[in-house]
C-alpha cells in the first residue's frame, strides 16, 4: 500500500510547488530538459543565460543519467533528452514503437583524457597498449612491460584506475579501447567520480586513469594518445576533440522528437549558436564546431 | 493470579465518588488507557514487522535473478563480476566476500585488543571521574559518522600507508581495516564492559581472600565468567563490520581482487550495492543481481546478530 501512496504523495507536491513556479508573472512555455550528468552543469548554464534571450520560455533541467534522459524520450515526457551516448538500436525500436521519433543533434564533445602522475616518463601510449593494460587478460602489469621505469613506484606495478561498471564514461572507455565486446581487466581500481580517479593519480606514482578533459589539474599530465592508424600522437585538447582528432572524444548529444520547432528549436539554435558553443566551452568541454568566443 | 484491572477496578470506583465525574473519568482515561496500550504494542511488534518487511522487500526485488540467471557456482565460486559486460556478463561475487571477510577479519585483530583492554580498564581499574570520561569518549567515538572515517582513510591514511610501506597505493586491506576496527570498537566496548559488571562482586572477593592479586583476580576469574558476553560483544563487532559500507567503499580502493596481503586492494559486498545500485535499470538482471547480493548480506548479519543475541543471553542464565 504505503509504496503507491508515497510516489502519489510525492507527485502531489511536486504538482503544488509547479502551480506555485508558474502562478507569478505572465504565461511562460516551459521546455523539459533531461539526462545525462556529464551534461547536467553545462544544460544547466545554458538555461540560465537563455532566460535573457527569450524570457517566455522556461527551460527546466534535470540529470539522472543518459539513461534517464532516453527512458523519458521513450516515454514522451521530455522535450530535450541529454545523452552521452548514442541511443542504442532497442531504445530507437521502443520509442518507434511509443510514436517518438528521435532526432539527435551533436552539441559538444566531451574528450576522455588518459591520466598519468606527473613524474611517469610514458609520456605517450597507444590504443594497443591501453587495451593490454585495461583489457581483461591484457598483458601489461607493469610499467617495465612498457619498457619505461617511473620513479617512486615501487615494483614498478602499474595501478589501474577505473569507474564504477554504470558510468557511461566507463561504457565509452570500454567500447573505444576494447573493443565492443570487450571487457576491463578483474583488479581495478573503480573510482565513483570523475574527479575522483584524477585526485588519485595525482597522488599514486604507479597510476594510470582516464576521465573527463575538464577535471585536468596542473598536478597531473595527459598521455598523448597514438591513433591506431599511427600517424604520431595526439594531445587531449578543446581543439582536438573538436575536430575529431583525439581518438577517445565522444560526442555530446540532446535528442528531440521530430524535427525541433516553435520554441524547443530556437534553444537548440542558441545552443548551437556562437554564444550557446562559447559556454559549453567555458565549462570545459569541446563546443561542436569552432567557434571564436570573447 | 486472573488480571483484570478494568474490571476488577470499576465497581469499586463507580461507589467511591459523584457518578458524572467518575463517568467521564472513566470514559477518558478508559480510551486513554486502550490508546496507550495499541500503541505500545505497536511499538513493540513494529520491529518484527520492519524486519519481515525488509526481508520480503529484498527478496521480492532479488527473485527474479534467483529463478533466472542465478547459478550457484558461479554466485558464490566465481571472482568474475561483471554485471555490464556488454559481450559476457558474469555475476561472480568470490572476490567481494573475499574483500569484505579480510577487511572484517583485520578490523577484529585490531579491535578485540582495543576494545576488551578499554573494556577491563573502566569496568576494573578506573574509579570516579576517569571512568565517566572515558565512557563519554567511548561513546562520542561511536557517533563519529562513517563517511568522515573514510575521509580519514582516503585523505590521511593513504599517503600514510604509501609512505611507510613503500606500497603502490594506500587504498587496501590495511587502511579499511584499521578503520574499520576503530569504528567497531567503541559498541565492543560499551557491551564487553556491561558483560565484566555483569560478573557478581562475590567472585573477586572470594579470589582476593584466597590471596589472588588484581591481575590474577581478572585473567583467572572475571573474564573467563564474563565469557559469553565478551564472545557477544565481539560478534557484534562482526556484524557492524560485514554491515559498513561507506567507509569501506573510499578505503579499500574499490578494486574486485582476491587479497594475496594486507597491502591488496579489495572491494565490500555492502560497497558494490552502494556503488552501482544508483544507475542500474530497475528490474535488469544487473538490479536483481545487487538485491541477491543484498539477500546474502541480510542472512548474514542475522545470523552473526542472532547467535551473538544468543550467547548473550547465556551468560545472563548462568
Amino acid at each position: 500500500m504505503s509504496n503507491r501512496f508515497l510516489p502519489n504523495v510525492f507527485l502531489a507536491a511536486l504538482a503544488g510547488a509547479g502551480l506555485l513556479a508558474c502562478g507569478g508573472g505572465q504565461q511562460r512555455e516551459v521546455i523539459q530538459n533531461k539526462g545525462s550528468d556529464t551534461l547536467v552543469n553545462v544544460a544547466q548554464a545554458w538555461a540560465e543565460a537563455y532566460k535573457d534571450v527569450d524570457p517566455s520560455v522556461a527551460v527546466a533541467v534535470s540529470g539522472g543519467g543518459s539513461g534517464t534522459g532516453i527512458a523519458a524520450m521513450i516515454n514522451g515526457t521530455v522535450d530535450i533528452a541529454n545523452s552521452s551516448r548514442t541511443m542504442k538500436d532497442r531504445e530507437l525500436d521502443l520509442a518507434r514503437q511509443t510514436g517518438q521519433d528521435p532526432r539527435e543533434h551533436v552539441v559538444g564533445y566531451d574528450a576522455l583524457a588518459v591520466y598519468l602522475h606527473a613524474a611517469n616518463p610514458a609520456g605517450e601510449l597507444s590504443i594497443a597498449q591501453l587495451a593490454e593494460i585495461y583489457g581483461d587478460g591484457g598483458s601489461y602489469t607493469h610499467w617495465t612491460d612498457l619498457g619505461v621505469e617511473v620513479p617512486g613506484c615501487q615494483d614498478q606495478e602499474i595501478v589501474v584506475v577505473s569507474r564504477q561498471n554504470n558510468s557511461g564514461t566507463y561504457a565509452y572507455f570500454r567500447e573505444t579501447v576494447l573493443g565492443k565486446r570487450g571487457d576491463f581487466r578483474l583488479g581495478t581500481r573503480d573510482m565513483h567520480g570523475s574527479k575522483d580517479v584524477v585526485d588519485l593519480v595525482e597522488k599514486t606514482p604507479c597510476a594510470i586513469g582516464y576521465s573527463g578533459l575538464a577535471y585536468a589539474t596542473d598536478h597531473v599530465q595527459m598521455a598523448c594518445i597514438i591513433k591506431p592508424e599511427g600517424e604520431g600522437c595526439v594531445t587531449p585538447t578543446v581543439a582536438t576533440a573538436s575536430d575529431g582528432s583525439y581518438p577517445i572524444a565522444r560526442p555530446l548529444l540532446m535528442y528531440t522528437n521530430g524535427e525541433p520547432s516553435g520554441k524547443v528549436g530556437e534553444y537548440l539554435n542558441w545552443i548551437k549558436s556562437d554564444a550557446g558553443q562559447c559556454i559549453i566551452l567555458a565549462k570545459g568541454y569541446a563546443p561542436a564546431r569552432q567557434v571564436t568566443c570573447g | 493470579m486472573p488480571a483484570d484491572p478494568v474490571g476488577a477496578s470499576k465497581p469499586r470506583a463507580l461507589q467511591a465518588a459523584d457518578p458524572a465525574a467518575d463517568f467521564d473519568r472513566l470514559n477518558r482515561d478508559w480510551y486513554i488507557d486502550k490508546a496507550v496500550q495499541i500503541a505500545v504494542f505497536i511499538g513493540g511488534i513494529s520491529a518484527i514487522v520492519f524486519i519481515i518487511g525488509i526481508f520480503v522487500f529484498i527478496s521480492k526485488e532479488g527473485f527474479g535473478f534467483l529463478l533466472g540467471e542465478f547459478s550457484f557456482k558461479e554466485f558464490f565460486l566465481s571472482p568474475n563480476w561483471r554485471p555490464t559486460s556488454e559481450g559476457n556478463p558474469t555475476y561472480g561475487i568470490l572476490a567481494l566476500i573475499a574483500g569484505t571477510a579480510s577487511v572484517t577479519g583485520l578490523a577484529m585483530l585490531v579491535a578485540i585488543p582495543f576494545s576488551l583492554g578499554a573494556a577491563v580498564f573502566i569496568a576494573e581499574f578506573a574509579s570516579g571521574k576517569t571512568r565517566e570520561y572515558l565512557k563519554v569518549t567511548v561513546e562520542l567515538l561511536a557517533a563519529i559518522p562513517s563517511v568522515v572515517w573514510g575521509f580519514i582513510g582516503l585523505a590521511i591514511m593513504n599517503p600514510i600507508i604509501i609512505q611507510t610501506f613503500n606500497v603502490p597505493i594506500g587504498l587496501n586491506v590495511l587502511n579499511a581495516g584499521v578503520i574499520l576496527g576503530l569504528m567497531a570498537a567503541p559498541i565492543m566496548t560499551s557491551i564487553a564492559e556491561d558483560a565484566l559488571k555483569a560478573v557478581p562482586d562475590r567472585y573477586r572477593e572470594a579470589a582476593e581472600a584466597m590471596g589472588a592479586t588484581r591481575w590474577q583476580v581478572i585473567y583467572k576469574v572475571v573474564l573467563p565468567a564474563a565469557r559469553n558476553g565478551l564472545l557477544g560483544a565481539v560478534l557484534l563487532g562482526v556484524g557492524r563490520g560485514f554491515g559498513e559500507t561507506m567507509a569501506v567503499l573510499m578505503a579499500t580502493g574499490h578494486s574486485i581482487n582476491i587479497p594475496t596481503s594486507i597491502f591488496d586492494s579489495v572491494r565490500a559486498l555492502t560497497a558494490t550495492i552502494a556503488a552501482e545500485l544508483g544507475e542500474t535499470a530497475v528490474g535488469s538482471d544487473h538490479y536483481e543481481a545487487l538485491f541477491t547480493i543484498g539477500i546474502f548480506l541480510f542472512v548474514v548479519t542475522f545470523i552473526i546478530n542472532l547467535t551473538a543475541d544468543l550467547v548473550v543471553r547465556g551468560v545472563r542464565r548462568g
